[in-house]
């Protein structure tokens, strides 16, 4: 009963987490520019990766292996963000500006999209 | 002195961890030896300090983690509807956060937790504030991130 229950647990958290590692993977396509895509990238980073862990955690119960898996999960958490910024901080550095930036919140009414 | 004891507990509790050897001596002895020679190496690169070991940390940042999961769950929420989007509505903009943390430990959990929130990146780091990114209107949210930030100077030290 409890095994049944992990397992659905565990087939949730890898539906969602693949779910939303097939969404990032669409995001770094379809959207306009670098700094949009890192966007995209974020969600791989976070919900994805950290969904997948998830469910590898519930299929291994409680043993030295869920442990190493909350590791990687905690190293994951801290390294992604540090890896991103150095990205982002290099093109803006480099004077890479986003594509249709929004300068004042005046503007948004008259702007609208910018897709 | 109890940043390197802190630090050699810590990763002799890792080594317990990730080897799962609790009764054999001479691993155990081995163990103990290579996480004093690792103490012994960050001591004489001097990198033994509130950094390394960040004991200044109040246990909230437990609950911070566990907050900032639910925060990043919704952020991914939101970005996943606007990739998802047909038309997609990106109001890219840069936007600047102040960042009133004391210590050096809290403005990198700060700016951190703002790039892994997706939607928004931290940028660039300036003397008391960031430069943060956004993607939409939604992820621009001036006050959310001021809340987030009074949230790690809650947690940030003990003094």
């Amino acid at each position: 009963m409890i095994d049944l229950a992990l397992d659905i647990a565990s087939w949730i958290s890898f539906a969602l987490g693949g779910f939303f590692l097939i969404v990032g993977a669409i995001g770094m396509i379809r959207l306009p520019d670098f700094w949009s895509r890192l966007h995209g990238a974020g969600v791989i980073d976070t919900a994805g990766a950290e969904l997948i862990l998830l469910g590898m955690i519930f299929q291994a119960g409680l043993t030295q292996v869920t442990i190493k898996l909350i590791l990687i999960g905690l190293f994951v958490f801290l390294t992604s963000p540090t890896g991103t910024h150095a990205v982002a901080n290099a093109a803006f550095v480099a004077g890479l500006r986003p594509l249709g930036e929004v300068k004042k919140r005046d503007e948004d009414k008259k702007k609208g999209a910018t897709s | 002195m109890i940043h390197a004891v802190s630090m050699g507990l810590g990763l002799f509790g890792l080594w317990l961890l990730l080897s799962g050897f609790l009764d054999n001596t001479l691993l155990l002895g081995l163990g103990v030896f290579s996480c004093v020679i690792c103490v012994y190496i960050a001591a004489r690169m001097e990198v033994v300090d509130h950094e390394a070991v960040p004991l200044q940390l109040k246990f909230g940042v437990i609950g911070y983690l566990l907050w900032l999961s639910a925060e990043i769950g919704k952020a991914n929420w939101a970005v996943t509807k606007v990739i998802l989007s047909p038309r997609m509505r990106l109001q890219q903009r840069m936007i600047t956060v102040p960042a009133g943390q004391q210590t050096d430990v809290g403005r990198v959990t700060f700016a951190n937790s703002i790039t892994l929130t997706p939607g928004t990146i931290t940028v660039e780091t300036q003397h008391n504030s960031f430069v943060v990114h956004a993607l939409t209107d939604d992820a621009a949210d001036f006050d959310a991130l001021n809340d987030m930030g009074a949230r790690v100077s809650a947690v940030e030290s003990r003094t």
